[in-house]
């Protein structure tokens, strides 16, 4: 096996890896930041009672997200050091403001807001949660400024064989990142809201706490349908702006194979990747364009189109990106977001009629709708940044070159083999944390840890 | 200053402040089984650090992303060549991190005591390591003159480099030590105290002994003669004048000089450093330095106004927050919240 093989097996492994945890942060400290500033201002101790609870959740799934953030940071230099010579310039500036700007501010008012409840005043812990989703929300910035400009690269100058930077602002202004942020700002509130609505429901069936999770079921019902409906909002942009700085990408994502006017939309087709056609397909005639143009013609360039004029821009080669895995993680996505919103707007529709208890019998099942923010989740990393392919850095470098020349493909290897252990260990434990507590009901956030076994006897013979 | 001058003492500022802060976190980590014998001990003295260590660990981040940033050939060679001992030292991390947020989740005795061990083990671990790279950066590794690393992961592993990887161990120990004693209250903190007593010796004698080992071989300290002493000296007496602080129960003073004695060891590698980052065996003429390996002078610009603004900003909440957590930590269930 080869190291860029093994390389990007690694990367794509601990990045998704990381990008489990990670919407949750995003969306749920907004969650816990509402709820704490309502009982800040209500005195209303309900409130104080479902910030802890999912709080609690929100701290076990931090620890893992920032676990693996830190091979994330190490990682470009380990295996992709030809890639870090080449950008570092441009690359590492918004990596290293990410850190003193948004990961200070992040873990550090974390730890006060974890152990200063007694130390601080209501309000002032309040504030503190606002810091933490602030902080996390912007290290998503930072960082989506550097993917955005691997995507399609601006403010610089190519000087003796290296991308210097010449322009900070372009670069944090670049449109392909401010797309990408707002489009995954809003993804990680959808990825909390049924994180919530889930386990909601969960409770809601079994008959516990049922007014404190009536409370939280419409919380997030009611952000789940107006984040579902932000996020295809701003996909649609994203994707729209993907057609005119990354073509091959787009093309790839729709299986568009000839350049038309107009152009027909696939729902779903069969790929023939070599022979760079659809075998089959179900047509939506002139939706593409529509899709793209707002009016229901327009010229779509295709696959073997694009392939043929970087053929001539960049000399020969295959610019063309694995089609299937771009156009069905696409479709994945867009088919759980619409998903998501009808459930949302379902759930709605629950609250509203008061939850009847017909509903209630028959809904146990729904806990499993917690999965589907994730599915969502992966599948548009995968078509973004497989849809990139070949290319490591959008018509600059190619991937292949980027790897770290001096590893033996054996490192990388057990490096590889290692992380496969350790994530698989930790997403059992993860898991069953998570859901243990999330079962556990309020009674969980209360919950301050308990001394262990033979201790606690002790303490309640001699207590109460 | 030129600004290449400039990033290169932020980078060891950075680097500094981390050995400053996380070495105290990993000294606790690596005292935790021995110092603390009860399950409500051991969450006592974890309390110590758990408002801070992830905001101390964002240092080591910051530190890492600051390299890529102002130096990109530096921080791709170091991350490339090291390859295998930053994948250990990034798998001890991960098992630290998760263990101080896993280990009260569940209350079987062999749950919590399991991951007690793990992050003793992986804080014993992560100081080593860091000790073996930063002592690897002043002695020098084989580099070609395409900035490529060419040793493999055992060339790393030579015995100035371990005991490099030693005297940070013993240090953080040390380092540890001192801040529970200042932080933990009754017993405990005799205990710490005793302790900090027992590594003084073991720090002083290996962070003599490192130094010595680097002045007589070939390295960038010998190149730089009696002026590289200066600073060793200077972290020995800080190591001496905390012990006696401590004899004299004056533990705040002896927590300010162990700190002292921890930064002026980074201050001494990065001067004997200066102006490479790294060396090369090979050929000194394939040495990394401050300008062959720096970023273009708009980037370090920019980072410069950045750094400008949000370190004086950053230093203020970290303090602030040392401030509202500055209660000793006292062993009974009833005040260990969390
Ligand atoms: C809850 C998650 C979620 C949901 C419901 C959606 N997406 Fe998405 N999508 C993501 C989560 C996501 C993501 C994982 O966060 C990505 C990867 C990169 C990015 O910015 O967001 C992404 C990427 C992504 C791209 C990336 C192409 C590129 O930048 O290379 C496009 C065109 C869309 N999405 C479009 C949509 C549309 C039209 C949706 C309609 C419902 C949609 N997404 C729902
Ligand atoms: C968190 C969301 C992300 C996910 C899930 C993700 C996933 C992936 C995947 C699946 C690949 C492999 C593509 C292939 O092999 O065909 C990849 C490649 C890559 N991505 Fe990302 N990515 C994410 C964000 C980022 C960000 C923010 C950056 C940069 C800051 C980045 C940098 C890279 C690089 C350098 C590669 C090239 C290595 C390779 O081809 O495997 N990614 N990513
Ligand atoms: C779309 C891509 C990404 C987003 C939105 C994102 C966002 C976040 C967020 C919100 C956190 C806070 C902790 C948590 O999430 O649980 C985090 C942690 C972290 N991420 Fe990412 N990240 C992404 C990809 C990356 C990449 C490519 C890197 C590497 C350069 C990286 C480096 C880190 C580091 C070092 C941490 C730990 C910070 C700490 O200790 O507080 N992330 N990330």
């Amino acid at each position: 096996m080869d190291i860029v093989l093994l390389s990007r097996w690694q990367f794509a492994l601990n990045t998704i890896y990381h990008f489990f945890f990670v919407p949750l942060t995003l969306g749920l400290g907004w969650f816990v930041a509402i709820l704490e500033t309502m009982y800040a201002r209500s005195g209303n101790l309900l409130y104080k009672r479902l910030t802890k609870f999912w709080g609690k959740l929100f701290l076990i799934n931090y620890a893992m997200g920032v676990v693996t953030g830190i091979v994330m940071e190490f990682q470009f230099g380990m295996n992709w050091s030809e890639y870090s010579r080449f950008v570092g310039d441009v690359f590492g500036a918004p990596l290293a403001v990410e850190g003193l700007l948004a990961f200070f501010l992040e873990s550090t008012f974390l730890g006060v807001w974890i152990f200063g409840w007694e130390r601080l005043s209501k309000k002032l812990h309040a504030a503190v949660m606002w810091l933490v989703a602030i902080g996390g929300n912007l290290s998503a910035f930072w960082i989506l400024a550097a993917n955005g400009f691997m995507q399609h690269p601006v403010g610089y100058a190519i000087v003796n064989g290296r991308a210097q930077m010449t322009d900070f602002g372009a670069l944090l202004g670049n449109p392909r990142a401010l797309y990408l942020f707002l489009h995954t700002f809003f993804a990680g509130l959808v990825t909390a809201s049924f994180f919530m609505l889930g386990f909601s429901i969960y409770h809601l069936v079994k008959k516990q706490e049922v007014e404190a999770f009536r409370k939280s079921f419409v919380l997030s019902a009611l952000i789940g349908l107006l984040s579902t409906i932000a996020v295809g909002g701003a996909g649609h942009i994203q994707g729209v702006y993907l057609r005119e700085v990354q073509p091959m990408a787009a093309a790839a994502s729709e299986a568009h194979y000839e350049t038309a006017n107009p152009a027909d939309f696939h729902l779903i087709a069969g790929i023939d990747q070599d022979g760079r056609k659809t075998t089959w397909s179900v047509t939506i005639p002139r939706a593409l364009s529509f899709l793209y143009f707002f009016k229901w013609e327009g010229e779509v360039e295709g696959l073997n189109q694009v392939q043929a004029r970087y053929e001539q821009l960049y000399g020969p080669g295959n610019y063309i990106p694995n089609i299937a895995l771009t156009f069905w993680s696409f479709r994945v996505m867009v088919g759980v977001g619409l998903l998501m919103g009808l459930l949302s707007l379902g759930a709605l529709v629950i609250a509203w009629k008061k939850y009847p208890e017909k509903w209630i019998e028959r809904s146990g099942w729904l806990v499993w709708i917690i999965l589907l923010p994730y599915l969502a989740n992966t599948t548009g990393w995968v078509l973004t940044e497989t849809g990139r392919q070949p290319w490591v850095v959008h018509g600059l470098m190619q991937t292949k070159d980027a790897v770290s020349p001096n590893l033996a493909p054996a490192t990388v290897l057990i490096s590889l083999i290692g992380f496969v252990l350790i994530y698989a260990v930790l997403m059992v434990i993860d898991l069953y944390l998570l859901v243990k507590f999330a079962k556990k009901g309020l009674g969980a956030g209360d919950l301050d840890s308990v001394p262990i076994a033979g201790e606690v006897e002790a303490k309640k013979k001699g207590g109460k | 200053m030129n600004l290449n001058i400039l990033w290169f003492v932020l980078v060891a500022v950075l680097y500094a402040g981390f050995f400053f802060l996380e070495g105290f976190d990993f000294g606790v980590g690596m005292l935790l089984p021995s110092l603390g014998r009860k399950d409500v001990e051991r969450r006592a003295i974890i309390n110590t650090i758990g408002p801070h260590w992830d905001g101390n660990e964002v240092w080591l981040i910051v530190a890492g992303g600051a390299t890529f940033a102002a130096f990109p050939q530096w921080y791709a060679t170091l991350f490339s060549g090291f390859y295998l001992g930053f994948f250990l030292l990034l798998f001890a991390l991960i098992v630290r991190g998760v263990g101080f947020e896993f280990r009260s989740k569940l209350s079987a005795a062999r749950w919590r005591y399991g991951w007690d061990w793990a992050i003793a083990v992986s804080s014993f671990v992560a100081a080593f390591l860091l000790g073996v790279v930063f002592t690897n950066l002043v002695r020098g590794v084989p580099i070609n003159a395409a900035m490529q690393y060419t040793g493999g992961f055992f060339t790393l592993l030579n015995p100035i480099s371990l005991l490099g990887g030693l005297t940070v161990v013993m240090l953080f120990l040390f380092h540890g030590a001192n801040f529970l004693t200042l932080k933990l209250s009754d017993g405990l903190r005799e205990r710490a105290r005793n302790a900090m007593k027992t590594y003084f010796t073991a720090a002083l004698l290996f962070a003599l002994g490192l130094f010595a080992a680097l002045l007589f071989t070939p390295s960038a300290f010998s190149t730089k003669g009696v002026f590289s002493a200066v600073l060793p000296v200077l972290a020995a007496a800080s190591l001496v004048v905390s012990r006696v602080m401590m004899g004299k129960k004056k533990e705040g003073w002896a927590f300010i000089c162990s700190s002292l004695a921890v930064v002026l060891t980074v201050a001494a590698l990065f001067t004997a450093l200066f102006p490479n980052v790294m060396v090369s065996t090979t050929n000194p003429a394939n040495n990394l330095t401050i300008y062959n390996a720096s970023s273009s002078p708009y980037t370090l610009k920019v980072l410069s106004i950045i750094a400008a603004v949000m370190v004086p900003v950053v230093l203020a909440y970290q303090t602030w927050t040392y401030v509202i957590f500055r209660k000793r930590v006292k062993a009974d269930t009833k005040t260990l919240t969390y």
